[in-house]
């Protein structure tokens, strides 16, 4: 019928990537304000896709009759802490498992009161997929734009403007375009996303895993469809290699997984962050930088041709290199920075505020090093998005931007282009706490 | 589209065990690398059975690089205990036992009556265990999936010297950058398979081809019926006088103490049948078969509060 309102406005095409197979496994988030119906929409979703025991139905329902409600309070389902019932919020990210014949999902579910934006970022750091829940009636709120300005920092271009409680609204298509516009000029500033709005009721359980057909001026897909055919990141195998070595493995005669061995091992165990390793190819073992060609690649006793992003495998090369934990097998021809400053977006996780005079470690992919924070150059405020000029520290919940100067080098790419190797955490080295989340700007 | 309830992921149509399994070995090698005394926990279950093959893929080709502990119960069954060795000597493991008796005996674990479920007490043993042995991090199967309180905890999870979880305190949790950092006296609990969940584990069996004690597929056995759950009738869990004692097919979805885990009825005797059963069960592992934990609705928050596992 009105086409503009069927499709949302791209602001970033799925490309070459949406022809890939989605793989088995995506992993989102939702955010939303407190009354949005979060918990509603993930009750729906593992609810209607046949995700919820009988027991634990049973369980919720009885709750929800003894609390004096007419429906089940689907929040029982996802707030499992004794602190969180009492008080009717949830107070930590939670990880929720559910799959179609399709696909395994899961679900960051991270808490939307104010106070627990590090909880966002923690639930974000690992997402393909944000769902942005907005109340059809209120439309983009400052948390909305706050969730999206978040999602945005922690790399995920796909979101999902759940535009939720549309029957309190009579299905009004002029409400949902509004606020479809209203977003999309808001995200169109942050950078480049794909975004897929989609009109429903999370309490009737209207386009989410079933496609409304009484609205004739939707027909895009319903929110599970959506999920069902959506690209997780690791569909995009185009960025270089990068392999940080978590072990080396050597075995001597008699101490192999087999028992007695007739010939000795010499090999180095690790996760593909990014891009393809074939038998044969030549690496560059960072940060020395030496080459050498791949000799073997197999997963525990199965020997492979060719291993993608997100494979724990072991390599073995066909030269001795001196090569130790922390160090990386990169693509020659495009190698991350040895760097020994940063400059970062850091989001403070801790109640203790940033010490610029102490020491921190950093945890950066499998090398852990000591740094010092240099210089603060700004604060975001979240909710405007505007620079604060130069804070001497930064508190709960904070994103500043950071200089630090590192005691030994990282192999560091930006995060913009490498999620794995553009990351780290921050430790607190009397506490052991992580207290702050970084992601690498240059 | 229509999703019905028994339409669930097909397994070779999919790589999500391949990213589960990757995920698993990470995990395992972060944390055999960064801590200084690691140790598995082996129960016997099908959990830490596929624990035990995911640590030995991700050491091979070397050989398992910690040694495994079984906090004995005293209440197992004698097939699962025969299994757990067998496990131990296949993957070339050394193997801890310590027993929920001898602490009973030394005087930390005091049971109200001699046939109380020693499930609950296990958590002493282990922390004794974890003190005499110095151990760092403790390899565990637990899957947030079972639980509302384990969807909640950490990968890898810091505990104090009395194995106590903070959920208001447990550190943030970002990309796959672990924090296996504790203060001397504490230890980290790591849970390689949190993200799993039960068909995951038993498609996972049957892909890699694990084996499991019998116990866990259909076989002939009394029980009685209370409510809705059949009660083993073993030594420990007697037939009251004017039960009816019924020989029924069962089988096990959780093995552990025999005081507090009950079959289901089934005819599922192989991993096929069992998948098949699991993708339309509508019954939660541990609502249908863990007595223990329908004691309250924060049973499982409040034993972990208390050092359980």
């Amino acid at each position: 019928m009105n086409a503009m309102l069927n499709s949302s406005a791209d602001s970033f095409d799925h490309g070459a990537e949406s022809t890939a197979r989605p793989t088995g496994l995506l992993r989102f988030i939702t955010a939303g304000s407190v009354d949005d119906g979060k918990s509603t929409l993930i009750g729906r979703l593992l609810h209607d896709t046949g995700n919820v025991a009988a027991d634990q139905l049973a369980s919720i329902r009885a709750t929800s009759q003894k609390r004096g409600l007419a429906a089940i309070d689907w929040s029982l389902l996802t707030d499992g802490l004794i602190a969180e019932r009492e008080q009717g919020i949830t107070i930590d990210v939670a990880y929720r498992y559910f799959a179609t014949a399709r696909r395994k999902f899961i679900i960051g579910d991270a808490p939307g009161h104010e106070q627990y934006t590090r909880n966002m970022v923690t639930a974000a750091s690992g997402a393909d997929l944000a769902i942005l829940l907005v109340d059809a009636r209120k439309g983009v709120v400052t948390q909305t734009r706050r969730h999206a300005y978040l999602a945005h920092l922690l790399g995920i271009r796909e979101l999902v403007l759940a535009v939720n409680k549309m029957d309190l609204v009579d299905w009004q298509p002029t409400v949902y375009q509004a606020i479809v516009d209203d977003f999309n000029t808001f995200v169109g500033r942050l950078g480049r996303h794909h975004v897929q709005a989609i009109p429903l009721s999370a309490l009737n359980g209207t386009n989410v895993a079933t496609r409304a057909e009484a609205i004739p001026w939707y027909s895009g897909p319903c929110l599970l469809e959506h999920l069902q055919s959506s690209p997780a990141r690791r569909d995009a195998a185009d960025a270089p290699l990068r392999l940080p070595v978590q072990r080396v493995v050597r075995v001597m005669l008699g101490n192999g997984a087999d028992g007695e061995t007739a010939t000795e091992f010499r090999g180095y165990q690790g996760m593909l962050a990014s891009g393809r390793l074939r038998l044969g190819d030549e690496v560059a073992v960072m940060p020395n930088g030496q080459r050498a060609r791949v000799a073997r690649l197999s997963v525990a006793e199965r020997d492979l041709a060719e291993a993608g992003a997100d494979r724990s495998v072991v390599v073995a090369l066909d030269r001795e290199i001196d090569i130790s934990r922390g160090d990386m097998l990169c693509d020659p021809q495009q190698l991350p920075r040895i760097a020994k400053s940063l400059t970062a977006d850091i989001c403070w996780l801790s109640e203790q505020p940033l010490d610029m005079r102490r020491k921190y470690l950093i945890k950066h992919a499998t090398r852990s090093v000591n740094a010092l924070f240099e210089e603060l150059s700004y604060r975001v405020d979240v909710n405007s998005l505007a620079q604060q000029a130069a804070p001497d520290t930064a508190q709960m919940n904070d994103i500043v931007r950071a200089r630090l100067k590192l005691h030994q080098p990282v192999l560091a790419d930006a995060y913009g282009s490498n999620r794995t190797t553009g990351s780290f955490i921050v430790i607190d080295p009397v506490s052991l706490h992580t207290v702050a989340a970084g992601v690498i700007v240059e | 589209m229509n999703v019905s309830t028994c339409e669930r992921l097909d397994p070779a149509a999919a790589d999500h065990l391949d990213l589960l399994e990757a995920e698993a070995l990470f995990i395992l090698r972060e944390v055999a690398a960064e801590c200084r005394h690691p140790v598995l926990l082996f129960s016997g279950g099908k959990d830490s059975a596929v624990l035990l093959h995911l640590a030995y893929k991700a050491f091979y080709p070397e050989r398992i690089g910690c040694a495994l502990l079984h906090i004995d119960t005293g209440h197992n069954y004698a097939e699962v205990i025969a299994y757990r060795d067998r496990m131990a000597e296949r993957y070339g493991c050394r193997l801890h036992v310590r027993s929920v008796e001898d602490s009973i005996r030394k005087g930390s674990v005091r049971l109200r009556h001699a046939l109380e479920s020693r499930n609950a007490h296990q958590a002493v043993t282990l922390m004794e265990a974890i003190a005499e042995f110095g151990f760092d991090a403790c390899f565990g199967g637990a899957r947030r999936d079972e639980e509302k309180a384990r969807a909640k905890e950490r990968i890898v999870s810091v505990r104090d010297e009395f194995g106590q979880w903070e959920p208001k305190n447990q550190r943030p949790e970002l990309w796959s950058l672990y924090n296996t950092r504790v203060a001397l006296g504490d230890h980290l609990r790591v849970f390689p398979i949190s993200n799993w969940t039960e068909l995951d584990v038993w498609q996972y069996i049957q892909r890699e081809d694990i084996e499991l004690p019998e116990l866990y597929f259909a076989h002939p056995r009394q029980v009685v019926r209370r409510g809705d759950i059949l009660v083993p009738v073993t030594h420990l869990t007697p037939a009251n006088p004017g039960d009816t004692v019924e020989t029924v097919s069962c089988r096990f979805r959780t093995v552990g103490d025999i005081s507090c885990t009950a079959p289901v009825a089934s005819t599922a005797s192989n991993v096929a049948d069992i998948i098949a059963e699991t993708a339309q069960c509508l019954l939660t592992e541990r609502g249908a078969t863990r007595l223990d934990d329908r004691a309250s609705e924060a049973a499982m928050e409040q034993r972990k509060k208390e050092g359980y596992f």
